[in-house]
């Protein structure tokens, strides 16, 4: 009995001095996120051999599914019991929320020591700051407002891509009468909204698109612009075919390769489906911005940084939060991701003609004021406000209701939901 | 003089046994079911947002549930939902159990085709039913290639049929379980009274009307109720068939209470309707029990 206490209290301690070890040794961070599949999971992949170069552990926590609504729950199951993983991807406001809710922790040190302030133009800033001190970093920017057409099919009326909203109407009457389809769409809520904010922006100019989708701006939402908004959608919606409810957007773009439709109006992820189909940018489609007053609609990932507790996850932490915004990282990742550097002094050889218009519009745009954050996708708006738009996108652009009631079902909507 | 005997430790947890195997789980569900529907129902008067918070505001969560367009549209569909599908999947449950019991060839083989699709999960029948009903995928692409060129069946793309969509494979997928059930009911109905009927002269017809069908009431009774409870968490088959559109309008209130809950931040108006919801299916199911439960103990 005496041998076997002893051989277990030995076990005890060797169990006790293996698990003690790391907490003196390298820096860990486990990171929570939802890039789980194609140049998405890549990119990560960087991340985490970058990491360990550094000498770290990363535990990957990888949640698949819903676009992240499926990682949403395991967070907040973590967060109430008291273990928050170091780093997880949200974005947009539910940063500040889970700021508010003092989750999270501060990186005003590797802020500091890198020049963060320097490097990241002031509207992505904004998204990743609490009170003026940074908890979250940026990995990289989505430009929502895209155009991507197929040259070929819009030279058969003798069109270009239309640089004005009327001039998008005249092309895409032009198509129609040739039996084209003028305009790929998949009919999901949040395609819906997608193209809903391009044309607040382009319609209603940026100081409209300020004032109604980031300042929810009472008299803004119920304006006469408002009604103009929703006419121009309603003509969009004439513009797509009969099949588009449910379907996806990667089909839309399919239909635009194909020859099937002349336009999509999606963020810069679809680029990445004509790379994975061999396609050129400039010859065999065409990415231009949606017609604005040189407005850019960002969506930008990030990683929120959770407060952690032990000296190897804090260490972790800050190497993880370095790395995300250095300049070789941005660089890779953002090659395998089809977006562009959150930070505006990443070398550029490597990127695509589209990815270079990307960087210099966002840059003039954030000299101009005029980069603003999507509200579809997360960035000018989350949770409540943001469904509150979809729905009432979504609805008039899926039936028959006039422009007028949208507003108003617009302005009870958001007043609702604030 | 007879002395009793002592009774023993095993024997006394012999005879409390029943009690203790079933006490763990009473123990679950009462915490599980009823502990987390007064949790719910706590948190539905609270201005909780992303996290619960259980600083008490009273009912403006519901007010606001029934503001939302998006929830009228989702009870609205519910009841169409609901009540074609669970009257449909009976009715032709019944037909075919009736017709499986005239004494036809290859019985067990038919039967088992129609009892087939309860085997699978909604996702799938979901999303073939999505590709069948897709206008340029499916059913009408195939009618149309054939030379009826005007055909058109688009119920999953229409704003007014899309949820008839969703009761179509929902009732493809349920009938044929509403089917067994009833076959095993007409098949227990005692002979004997049956062939007394027959022999009064009473018709075929006559004698499924009058006799087997009010015998296998309680059968009725349990269909109802396992259709119904189906047709109320319905989820996964609205989620891969269309995905609750066009738009919002075949969206029902279990995507109505998960997109608020988990998507938009507003958990105490995910609570409200998921309370809605309860009080729906109370409001059903309760009075149809009791009814059937008190009438029982009369016969």
């Amino acid at each position: 009995m005496k041998t076997f206490a002893r051989a277990l209290c030995g076990a005890v301690s060797m169990i006790a001095v293996t698990a003690a070890a790391p907490a003196l040794a390298e820096p860990k961070a486990e990171v929570l996120h939802y890039w789980t599949s194609g140049g998405e999971a890549k990119a990560v992949q960087a991340l985490q051999e970058a990491f360990a170069a550094r000498g770290g552990e990363w535990v990957d926590a990888p949640v698949a599914g819903g676009g992240g609504d499926a990682q949403a729950a395991v967070l907040r199951a973590r967060v109430l019991a008291g273990d928050p993983p170091a780093a997880v991807q949200i974005k947009g406001p539910n940063i500040q929320e889970w700021a508010e809710a003092g989750a999270l922790g501060d990186l005003t040190a590797v802020a500091t020591a890198q020049d963060w302030d320097k490097v990241l133009p002031e509207a992505i800033q904004n998204i990743v700051k609490y009170e003026g001190k940074y908890v979250a970093v940026p990995v990289n920017v989505h430009r929502v407002d895209w155009i991507w057409a197929n040259p070929e099919v819009l030279a058969k009326v003798g069109a270009e891509v239309p640089t004005t909203w009327e001039e998008f109407n005249e092309t895409a009457d032009k198509l129609q009468a040739a039996g084209i389809i003028p305009l790929a769409h998949g009919g999901q809520p949040w395609q819906d909204a997608t193209v809903f904010e391009t044309v607040v922006l382009g319609i209603g100019g940026t100081d409209f698109y300020r004032k109604a989708l980031v300042e929810l701006d009472m008299d803004a939402l119920g304006s006469d612009t408002m009604v103009a908004v929703f006419d121009q959608m309603r003509k969009m919606r004439g513009y797509v075919d009969p099949d588009f409810p449910g379907r996806d957007w990667n089909l839309a773009t399919a239909m635009v390769m194909r020859g099937e439709a002349a336009m999509q109006i999606m963020g810069d992820w679809a680029k990445g489906e004509f790379a994975a189909a061999g396609k050129v940018p400039g010859v065999d489609y065409v990415c231009a911005s949606t017609p604005s007053d040189n407005g850019y609609l960002l969506n930008s990932d990030s990683f929120a940084m959770f407060n952690v507790s032990g000296d190897d996850n804090v260490e972790g932490q800050a190497v993880l939060a370095e790395l995300i915004l250095g300049t070789e990282f941005q660089e890779t990742f953002n090659l395998f991701k089809g977006s562009i550097p959150a930070r505006t002094d990443v070398p550029r050889a490597e990127f695509d003609d589209c990815a270079i218009k990307s960087m210099d519009d966002m840059v003039a745009a954030a000299e101009g004021g005029t980069l603003l954050g999507s509200m579809a996708h997360e960035i000018a708006q989350a949770g409540a406000v943001r469904g509150a738009f979809i729905d009432v996108a979504t609805a008039h652009f899926n039936s028959d209701m006039s422009s007028q009631d949208a507003v108003d079902q617009l302005v009870k909507a958001i007043k609702l939901a604030q | 003089m007879l002395t009793r005997p002592p009774v023993k430790f095993i024997d006394r947890i012999a005879r409390a046994l029943p009690q203790i195997v079933v006490a763990p789980g009473f123990a679950a569900i009462l915490y599980f079911v009823y502990g987390f529907i007064i949790w719910t129902g706590y948190i539905s008067l609270t201005k909780s947002k992303m996290l619960p918070n259980y600083t008490l505001i009273g009912t403006r969560p519901y007010e606001r549930l029934f503001q939302m367009d998006r929830w009228s549209v989702a009870i609205e569909n519910l009841f169409i939902f609901g009540f074609l599908f669970v009257f449909v999947s009976v009715v032709v449950g019944c037909l075919l159990a009736v017709l499986l019991d005239q004494k036809i060839r290859a019985e067990g083989f038919i039967r088992t085709i129609y009892l087939y699709p309860m085997a699978i999960s909604f996702i799938i029948t979901g999303t073939a039913w999505k590709w069948i009903m897709n206008p340029s995928l499916g059913l009408e692409k195939v009618i149309r290639d054939w030379g009826w060129e005007s055909f058109r069946f688009g119920w999953t793309v229409d704003n007014n049929l899309a949820i008839y969509a969703l009761v179509m494979a929902a009732v493809w997928q349920a009938s044929g379980f509403a089917m067994a059930l009833f076959l095993s009911a007409l098949r227990s109905v005692d002979q004997d009274i049956i062939k007394a009927a027959s022999l009064d002269g009473a018709s075929p017809w006559r004698i499924y009307l009058r006799i087997i069908l009010p015998s296998m009431r309680p059968v009725f009774m349990s269909a109802m109720v396992i259709l119904s409870h189906l047709a109320i968490k319905s989820f996964d088959l609205v989620v891969a068939l269309t995905g609750g559109g066009p738009g919002y309008a075949s969206t029902l209130p279990a995507n109505f209470m998960y997109e608020m809950t988990f998507r938009r931040n507003e958990i105490a108006v995910g609570a409200a309707s998921a309370m809605v919801m309860l009080a729906t299916v109370a409001a059903i199911m309760v009075p149809y029990l009791y009814s059937e439960l008190r009438g029982k103990k009369h016969v």
